[in-house]
């Protein structure tokens, strides 16, 4: 545990072990996508209520899923920062933010989409829509914060308690959210009803979510690799890397 | 007991710049420590990591041969730091700001104490004028007040002399060797030239 | 060597004399510029003023959006003035004084924010009946209105100095401030205006004040040490 925090202080050593992981979750992500999605929508049979439309379902609620999980996640790297000042974990969290949005506003996005065919209307202040809405607004005030500060440390440590006082947040919200919703007459039922669902609707799900989540780990890794390069650049081995060693030259 | 404040392989990097790189210090009772260097070359910084104010640095900080983190309540109780700004609320009047600085040490004091420290830097009469119709070098001054209103042996002090008059830099300059002879230490950035004692220490940055 | 002796202090304690002064500065400074602490009020009367005349006088409908109305022109006022908790004592560095007193910044901290709040929400709590009678809040439901208030603007002042501490060290942190802040006030917003409304309704207004007590307590124990080590990161500059 503590050997693997030490080297986790190295940004070199995660940049190299982040290649070797990095194909392997492009590889799942790709496939999983692929299969859900076929199998979601051209095999799973059509909602008795709903009809075809439920089939957005595949889309909605891995990336409800998600963007709950990277807000989780980027509190936890902003913990693992402060704690032990492990720098990587908080280029992961800044690479985090704007991935996070960008999946809670296709959560939303999605939501809207359904509501036409189901309520008739773009918007609705559905419990799970409206905690979806805040949990935007949550993110875009980490990404606010981030970039007010000129300090990088200061942002950095800012963001992250910003991020850990949030997800303190968030179940609060989201019961409260609940509440209300139910004390101001529950439309007939909510997008994602938890009525049982066939086991050849949810499988699809189950592959699609996976699939979202490899799509997640494999972009963050990217986009941290990247991150590291940029904050590293005045550093040695990057300034090695980049105008190539002999070796890696041909 | 003498105090002896160390760091060790002190760096501190400012948007992709080194502003010092490899410091170590040894800083102990009867000591005036200089730090010179130009506009821009981290003496603030400097002087902030070393107070415990900043964070964002690499090396190690000892506070009588305890690591700071493991101390800093008991350094605390023992520093007086005075910044670029003096502190002082413009809202209350001289004597108000000196009794929070000595509650925030945590004694009540008494009012004759607090008298007695503003006369000695010749506030005398400004006692109870709000501190805002105050000048900017009567602000520094009062800030000056709590170097004898709470003694402590280590005294960090940025830039004290601006906007102080000619008599009261001469008086802070002897308040400073007095201070370090009877065994204190005082860590001071200026632009003024200090007399030359055997008491004094420079070190330079950038 | 030569070194004389100074005696080095022992860290002595006295964290309830720092606090008490801290509590007697604040409320001291802010008493001495009364307009400032009007302006909260003020603009309280003002946002209330507004919705009859741009949606309707009719004291039917008014009476129907009152609580949230009435919650929602609260919490902005109380938000607005947020802003000014730890700036001036940022500009004229006695912020990082406060942060190198050997006591625990939490609890000083926590003193500040007391004096927001008694000094803010507290003030709002007892106007708005006032205005909930402009509103045609109906009756019966003032006590209760007056009550949600004050509890609920405590966990606001709590939650936003937090936001405060950490927009404290930036030029322009005012509307940033109200970005961070505003999305962590909805669970108040909800069980608050709820108070009201179960009030108007007839139905028991324990739950929702025992939740808003909840909050409380639970900002009470978590704020004062987040906003210690946002303090410490603006400072950091």
């Amino acid at each position: 545990m503590w050997a693997f925090i030490n080297k986790l202080r190295s940004p070199k050593w995660f940049y190299a072990i982040s290649a070797k992981l990095q194909p392997f979750f492009w590889v799942a992500a790709a496939a999983l996508i692929l299969a859900g999605t076929v199998w979601g929508l051209a095999f799973a049979p059509a909602d008795y209520q709903q009809g075809n439309s439920f089939r957005i379902i595949y889309v909605h609620v891995p990336a409800a899923f998600l963007a709950q999980s990277i807000f989780v996640s980027m509190a936890i790297s902003g913990l693992v920062y402060m704690v032990w000042k492990i720098k990587v974990a908080d280029m992961a969290a800044t690479v985090m933010a704007p991935l996070g949005a960008a999946m809670t506003f296709v959560a939303l996005f999605s939501g809207a989409v359904w509501g036409v065919p189901t309520w008739g209307t773009w918007w609705m202040w559905d419990a799970r829509l409206t905690a979806m809405l805040i949990l935007l607004f949550l993110y875009l005030g980490v990404i606010a914060l981030r970039g007010a500060f000129t300090s990088r440390d200061s942002a950095s440590r800012a963001a992250s308690v910003l991020a850990m006082v949030g997800v303190i947040n968030i179940p609060i919200i989201k019961y409260s959210v609940d509440w209300w919703y139910t004390l101001h007459q529950p439309a007939t039922f909510t997008v994602t009803g938890r009525a049982a669902m066939p086991m050849e609707m949810w499988v699809p799900l189950l592959i699609m979510v996976l699939g979202f989540y490899s799509f997640f780990i494999a972009l963050t890794l990217m986009r941290t690799r990247s991150e590291i390069l940029r904050r590293e650049g005045t550093k040695r081995w990057v300034q090695d890397l980049v105008t190539g060693q002999p070796e890696e030259k041909r | 007991m003498s105090l002896c404040l160390q760091a060790r392989q002190l760096a501190c990097e400012r948007d992709d710049r080194w502003l010092f790189e490899g410091l170590d210090l040894d800083i102990r009772s009867g000591e005036i420590v200089r730090i010179e260097g130009p506009n821009g070359s981290g003496k603030t910084t400097l002087l902030k990591i070393l107070s415990g104010q900043h964070s964002d640095y690499q090396g190690e900080l000892f506070w009588n041969g305890v690591a700071m983190s493991d101390t800093r309540e008991h350094f605390l109780a023992n520093l007086l730091y005075l910044g670029h700004a003096p502190g002082i609320k413009s809202g209350l009047s001289p004597l108000e700001n000196l009794a929070w600085y000595q509650a925030l040490s945590g004694e009540s004091g008494n009012e004759a104490q607090r008298l007695e420290a503003l006369e000695s830097v010749g506030l005398a009469g400004f006692e109870d004028v709000p501190s805002g119709q105050l000048s900017a070098g009567q602000q520094r001054r009062v800030a000056l007040a709590r170097l004898r209103l709470t003694p402590r042996a280590l005294w960090v002090l940025d830039e004290p002399f601006t906007a102080i008059d000619r008599d009261g830099v001469a008086a802070l300059e002897r308040q400073l060797v007095a201070h370090a002879q009877a065994g204190g230490c005082v860590l001071v950035t200026t632009h003024h030239e200090l007399t030359a004692s055997s008491l004094l220490r420079r070190i330079a940055l950038g | 060597m030569r070194a004389s002796l100074m005696p080095l202090h022992d860290h002595k304690g006295g964290l309830m004399i720092a606090v008490k002064a801290t509590l007697m500065r604040d409320l001291t400074l802010m008493l001495r510029r009364r307009g400032e602490m009007l302006n909260p009020l003020v603009f309280f009367a003002l946002v209330i003023t507004l919705f009859p005349i741009a949606i309707s006088p009719d004291p039917e409908l008014l009476a129907v959006i009152a609580p949230g109305l009435l919650w929602v022109a609260a919490l902005l006022a109380a938000l607005l003035s947020l802003d000014s908790l730890f700036r001036s004592d940022y500009d004229d560095g006695s912020l990082e004084q406060l942060l190198l007193a050997p006591q625990p910044l939490a609890a000083l901290g926590l003193a500040k924010v007391a004096v927001h709040w008694l000094l803010t929400g507290l003030p709002l709590a007892l106007m708005a009946p006032l205005l909930g009678i402009m509103l045609a809040l109906p009756a019966g439901s003032y006590a209760v209105l007056a009550l949600s208030l004050a509890l609920g603007t405590a966990s606001l002042s709590l939650i936003g100095a937090i936001g405060a501490a950490l927009t404290v060290g930036l030029a322009r942190g005012g509307v940033l401030l109200s970005l961070l802040v505003l999305p962590l006030y909805i669970p108040v917003l909800i069980f608050g205006a709820g108070a009201v409304q179960a009030a108007i309704m007839g139905d028991g207004v324990s739950a929702h004040l025992a939740i808003l007590g909840a909050l409380l307590a639970a900002s009470l124990m978590l704020a004062p040490w987040a906003i210690a080590a946002s303090l410490r990161i603006s400072i950091n500059g």
